[in-house]
């Protein structure tokens, strides 16, 4: 066993050698390994990316909120079956609390009626296009997912007195009070003013897809009063359960208890759909795994082009040294030394490009970070710890033929050799 | 038995001889060239012992490189026998072929074979890395055969930074640095002057007479001349086996 230690010290010890005494050539062997490791690496930090982003974004959506609405989330085919629905009412918030709070141990925590609409929001001459006015109650602070920076959100009685109150988020606040405070000032919203009673704390975007900060709630009778809405096709509950853990159950319970309240007959059909984040985690699933299977024959392509870099060179390297070999068979080299040695040589080629490839992507993917924060990339030991492992891996597959061959070598063939 | 033309050295010993080390026994070996078959050694029996100083001559195409490889253990015969002390190298495989080498066997080469981006040192060691020696023991073995052959100020030197009668010594010492049985020399002198070949050649009588036992392999009668014994090959075939 130490010997074969001893071996491996003095095979790395030439391939240095070797990759000292032919710089250039070691490099552009490395390019095709450098390459396939930047595409692997990136293409691991994208899916890295995008799951911690999606994480991120279902937390906001509330992984503990059931959404009541006409129109379920995901693909729909049969969208006939949906159109003739009839539109989620506020008022079948308060019938579900009421169900709620009669069963024992029930699943479901609380029910708040949502109403939305899109809206321009203005102070004076400054206005904030593309706002989303939410009508809401004041139940809605125990579904709320994000923290106040500012002041609080309406009580019960304020919402039931339709008072003109409202929240905003911190992106309006800040377009339309810039350098000083929003609260107690007031905004309009086709010409009904609304005195702000709190400013929530930045929340994000989600997905990428729409900013979280660029909302306002106010009292869901107010909504009704100014804006209309009743019959909405956008209005839904958000129902928080009690259990995480436990959501499927408060799923059907949850449906079971919509029925009641729509007195819909055992084996009509749902004319409602209780929708759950677990929808966006479906749809994502095999985008996903598009994209690694178009990485994974990208990044394949070019290691194996690297690879066959790398065979090349070692079996030029091979019959460069066929007289070295020759002489090292002579003082006592057997086999397994030589194939071991040339093995080396090729392994510490493409882990180099491996090393290098690493360090390329993870520059980029900072360099993205700053440059285009939008893009989801994340790095992490265990992809780095693949990229070396797959680069080392290419070394063997590359290096064994010519290795193997060397190894074979009959020494008074070797030494002949000019 | 001096040849007259010789000059006697001043001293010479000849030291008396030990136990048998390469006994080969009607050893054939046919090459395969296209569609020729080339009889290299057509029948050479030889028996090598302990503390012998040997020379093998003979004309290109006599046979003598092949002799000098199956001797080497660098090859093994078609047919015949080959013991080296008592060992069956016919029958043997590669990887014990060359553990034979790597413990029995000094190669002294023509063309020194040292290899280039190692120091004098390193080249030295090689030998006992493949014998499994720890660094810091092989590091003191090298150096002390480096200084056994005069070159003790020159461990840290690069082959192309000594002339060629160093780079030979480094060789040398190479050969003698694992205590082999034989030193198996191929054409020493081939590549040096005259003068530094002699050198090299009064290396060998000092190894000689040190007790270690030598086979030069040459075409040139001055350098046999410092053998004690020499085979003359011919056609294959030993000719002569001669008290030098």
């Amino acid at each position: 066993m130490t010997r074969i230690a001893y071996e491996l010290t003095e095979s790395v010890r030439i391939a240095f050698e070797q990759l000292r005494a032919h710089k250039m050539r070691s490099l552009l062997t490395a390019l095709g390994v450098i390459i396939g490791i930047v595409a692997v690496t990136l293409m691991g930090m994208a899916i890295a990316g995008m799951n911690t982003s999606f994480e991120n974004s279902l937390a906001m959506l509330g992984n503990d909120i059931l959404y009541v609405q006409k129109w379920k989330w995901g693909p729909i085919e049969d969208w006939w079956n949906y159109a003739n629905r009839p539109p989620v009412r506020p008022e079948q918030a308060k019938a579900l609390n009421r169900i709620i709070e009669a069963t024992p141990n029930s699943e479901l925590a609380i029910a708040v009626p949502m109403l939305a609409r899109s809206a321009s929001v203005k102070v004076g001459e400054n206005s904030v296009s593309g706002v989303t006015l939410y009508g809401t109650t004041g139940d809605y602070s125990q579904v709320l997912n994000a923290d106040f920076r500012d002041g609080r959100l309406f009580t019960d009685t304020e919402a039931d007195a339709s008072r003109s109150v409202c929240v905003i988020g911190c992106d309006v606040a800040d377009a339309l009070f810039p350098g000083h405070p929003a609260l107690d000032q007031t905004v309009e919203v086709r010409s009904h003013r609304f005195r702000v009673i709190g400013v929530l704390a930045r929340q994000g975007s989600f997905l990428g897809l729409f900013s979280l900060d660029n909302q306002m709630f106010i009292p869901i009778g107010a909504f009704e009063k100014f804006f209309g809405g009743r019959n909405s096709p956008n209005a839904y509950i958000q129902v928080k359960v009690k259990d995480k853990a436990r959501i499927q159950q408060a799923a059907e319970e949850l449906i079971g208890a919509m029925r009641r309240v729509r007195g819909q007959l055992p084996g009509e059909r749902d004319n409602f759909s209780v929708n759950q984040q677990e929808a966006f985690k479906e749809q994502l699933d095999p985008i996903e795994r598009g994209i690694a299977l178009a990485g994974l024959f990208i990044t394949g392509l070019a290691l194996f082009v690297g690879a066959i870099g790398i065979m090349n060179i070692t079996f030029v390297s091979v019959k460069e040294r066929t007289k070295e070999i020759g002489t090292r068979k002579a003082l006592g080299a057997r086999r397994r030394s030589i194939l071991l040695q040339f093995l080396v040589e090729s392994v510490s080629v493409s882990l180099i490009g491996g090393l290098a490839g690493i360090a390329v992507a993870t520059a980029l993917s900072i360099a993205i970070k700053y440059t285009m924060p939008g893009l989801p990339v994340e790095s992490s030991p265990a992809l780095l710890a693949i990229g070396l492992l797959v680069s080392a891996g290419t070394g063997v597959a590359a290096g064994f033929a010519p290795a193997w061959g060397a190894s074979r070598l009959d020494p008074v063939v070797a030494l002949r050799y000019e | 038995m001096i040849p007259p033309t010789a000059p006697a050295p001043a001293s010479r010993i000849t030291r008396p001889k030990g136990p048998l080390v390469i006994s080969i026994e009607d050893v054939v070996k046919l090459y395969q060239m296209g569609s020729e078959t080339i009889h290299a050694l057509r029948g050479v029996s030889l028996q090598i012992h302990r503390n012998e100083y040997l020379a093998i001559m003979g004309p290109s195409g006599s046979g003598k490189s092949t002799l000098m490889n199956m001797l080497g253990c660098l090859d093994t015969p078609t047919s015949g026998r080959y013991e080296f002390t008592g060992k069956n190298v016919a029958a043997m495989e590669d990887d014990e072929l060359a553990a034979i080498r790597n413990r029995e066997i000094g190669f002294v080469f023509q063309t020194f074979n040292l290899l280039p981006r190692a120091d004098a040192l390193r080249n030295v060691e090689l030998p006992l890395v493949y014998a499994g020696m720890p660094a810091a023991e092989r590091r003191v073995q090298a150096a002390r055969s480096l200084t056994d052959v005069g070159l003790g100020n020159r461990i840290h030197h690069k082959p192309n930074e000594l002339s060629g009668g160093q780079r030979q010594r480094v060789a040398i010492a190479r050969a003698l640095v694992n205590n082999p049985s034989i030193i198996l020399a191929d054409e020493p002198t081939g590549n040096l002057d005259s003068q530094t070949g002699e050198e090299i050649m009064a290396l060998f009588d000092q190894l000689y007479e040190r007790g270690n036992t030598i086979i030069v392999v040459t075409h040139e009668e001055d350098i046999a001349r410092h053998a004690r014994r020499i085979i003359r090959l011919h056609d294959g075939l030993i000719a002569r086996d001669e008290a030098a």
